[in-house]
């Protein structure tokens, strides 16, 4: 499998004052999905809106690497950029119900983004806009390119949205927690949607996601992120069958898992929240919400690999789990 | 039907009247509305005592038809009113779309320019501008035009700096729009409903602006008949003929009602579709 997306040491600064990605890398192959997953604030958001250059006023990105395609997205200019974005790079968003414009037709916004991109007529968008919005399971596609937004309810607008990020055949499609604001029926819906369409198309898909349920479901590799930081990177198998960093171990405590977990038990949680990582933080940041901390802790944090793929950013030997049986 | 739509409507039909005298006025007077007959001075109306049947509100203090002269002057007061509002309404729109939209710098220089707007009086500038290049209707429109656009800016530059950061905005960069694109086709058409009602309210104003720089002899020339002309020609005779300074000042009071009735309609009517 080849890379589509990589990157390494990204670093996101907001005016000198919080650095919100301290450098992740991440890598999203061809036809895979990709899960960065994580509490509120970790960075999750920042790193996807970071490498579609689409930081908010004041956002500095530096990497190492950042090539999207085999294409350097450091060096592209703003227009260079744009010309990238829903074209061979779409996203979504969390919220559908404010993520369309109500001032037009599902239709002319759909249309729009295929004419943009790919020239041609705006006939020709709304037969590909009608077709795409019968493959997401929206029925009476024909009926919904003249309603405006307000007309549909919250799962068929992510559907819309999902059909209009495929309006230019993209090979990469980042989901910024796309099924958060849905109920959990047609959160699978959904969730089935993405993963029929990413057979079909062989689309690569960057999820953000802070469920994992989710993760579980969809992954193919996992990125686990704490604090601006990957710390804990695998498949899924072997990221659920061995979470190795201290944190991923919190996470899954967090989730109750019928048969496993003993009536009565109480659930596991994390102390504390999330830090603020202040400019020339050093060391693990998860330090002082964890148990096993060290003085090593404070220093620089050595990326370990368990097994090859399997790769974590905690000074403990991969096999304290064993030790430290729960 | 709430007596809010009823007033939206009363206040719709006001308007659709005025405008309809304005565009059709040479069609709807009886008389010529510059034709003097001194021997038919200060004539009442049909309706009071000693009025003529062919005079409906009866003459002036130069016998010209009081009928048609309000008549013309409809159009005199819509036209400065929509002309004001197009012209000051591109000033302060972009003025706020740039200043809301690209934040920082540009920002602190539209504030700039609308508090030195707002520290401006008026009617002082309007009379120096007068006597500088004399009253024409022209010079009227462009000075209005030029100086009624704060409101238009301020509100212009508030709902930008709103819309500029929900969801579809960012959408739209996700979907790789130009900044020009975003601005014109995302933002405006859902700040539009915010702008309607400043219009309606601008073109009250500047209505009512013209009519007190012609009552000040700073507006329209005569013999154009202007509302607030008529008003300040009327003056001299109101003691004993009270109708020739109430019926322009009626009609220009209804007009104004009736634009604010339809502006506050209309805000109700755009703001409630968009809640749905």
């Amino acid at each position: 499998m080849s890379a589509l997306l990589e990157v390494s040491g990204l670093r996101v600064r907001f005016n000198d004052v919080a650095e919100a990605v301290r450098g992740v890398s991440v890598q999203v192959n061809k036809g895979e999905t990709h899960c960065l997953v994580g509490e509120s604030g970790c960075g999750k958001s920042v790193s996807a809106l970071a490498v579609m250059g689409l930081l908010a006023k004041g956002g500095i990105r530096t990497a190492d690497t950042l090539s999207f395609a085999g294409q350097d997205l450091r060096g592209l200019t703003e227009s260079q950029m744009s010309r990238l974005r829903g074209d061979k790079m779409a996203m979504i968003f969390q919220e559908p119900m404010t993520s369309l414009n109500p001032a037009y037709t599902i239709g002319s916004q759909m249309a729009e983004v295929r004419v943009r991109h790919r020239g041609g007529s705006k006939r020709e968008a709304l037969d590909r806009a009608a077709a795409l919005l019968g493959r997401v399971g929206i029925t009476a596609p024909g009926m919904r390119l003249a309603q405006y937004p307000h007309q549909l309810s919250g799962g068929l607008r992510q559907r819309v949205m999902i059909a209009m990020a495929l309006m230019c055949d993209p090979d990469l499609l980042i989901a910024d927690e796309p099924t958060t604001a849905l109920d959990v029926t047609v959160q699978a819906q959904i969730l089935r949607l993405l993963m029929e369409l990413q057979r079909e198309l062989g689309l690569a898909i960057l999820l953000i996601t802070h469920d994992l349920g989710i993760v579980a479901r969809m992954a193919h590799r996992v990125s686990v992120m704490y604090a601006g930081k990957v710390v804990e990177s695998a498949t899924a198998e072997a990221l659920f069958a061995a979470p190795t960093h201290p944190y991923t171990n919190g996470l899954l405590d967090c989730v109750p898992t019928p048969g496993k977990v003993a009536r009565g038990a109480e659930l596991g949680s994390i102390p504390g929240s999330v830090p603020r990582i202040p400019l020339g933080f050093e060391g693990c940041g998860f330090r002082d919400r964890c148990r096993h901390a060290t003085d090593a802790c404070t220093r620089d944090i050595p990326t370990q690999s368990r097994i090859p793929g399997h790769d974590y950013a905690c000074v403990l030997p991969s096999t304290w789990p064993a030790e430290h049986a729960r | 039907m709430s007596i809010r739509k009823i007033a939206a409507t009363i206040g719709a039909v006001i308007v659709l009247g005025v405008a309809i005298m304005a565009v059709f006025a040479p069609w709807l007077v009886p008389h010529d509305p510059f034709a003097q007959d001194l021997n038919l001075r200060l004539v009442p109306p049909s309706f009071m005592e000693g009025g003529q049947a062919d005079h409906f509100l009866g003459t002036d203090q130069l016998g010209r038809d009081y009928f048609s002269r309000l008549i013309y002057g409809a159009r005199i007061s819509m036209l400065i009113g929509v002309a004001t509002v197009i012209t000051s309404g591109l000033i302060g729109i972009t003025l706020g779309m740039l200043g809301g939209f690209i934040g920082g710098r540009a920002d602190m220089v539209v504030m700039f320019i609308i508090t030195c707007r707002l520290s401006i009086p008026l009617i002082l500038v309007a009379l120096a501008v007068v006597s500088l290049i004399g009253s024409s209707l022209t010079v009227v429109v462009m000075t209005l035009g030029l100086l009624l656009w704060e409101r238009f800016a301020v509100v212009t530059r508030t709902t930008v700096m709103q819309v500029r950061n929900l969801d579809y905005v960012s959408a739209a960069w996700a979907a790789g729009c130009s900044r020009t694109h975003i601005l014109l086709r995302e933002v405006l058409p859902n700040i539009v409903h915010h702008l309607v009602v400043v219009a309606t309210l601008e073109m009250a104003i500047a209505i009512l602006l013209e009519a007190a720089l012609s009552f000040l002899g700073l507006g329209v020339p005569p013999p154009l008949p202007s509302w607030g002309l008529m008003i300040s020609e009327a003056k001299d005779y109101m003691f004993f003929s009270p109708w020739v300074i109430m019926v322009p000042g009626v009609a220009l009071f209804t007009l104004v009602l009736g634009i604010n009735f339809l502006g506050d309609g209309l805000r109700d009517m755009l703001g409630a579709t968009r809640d749905a």
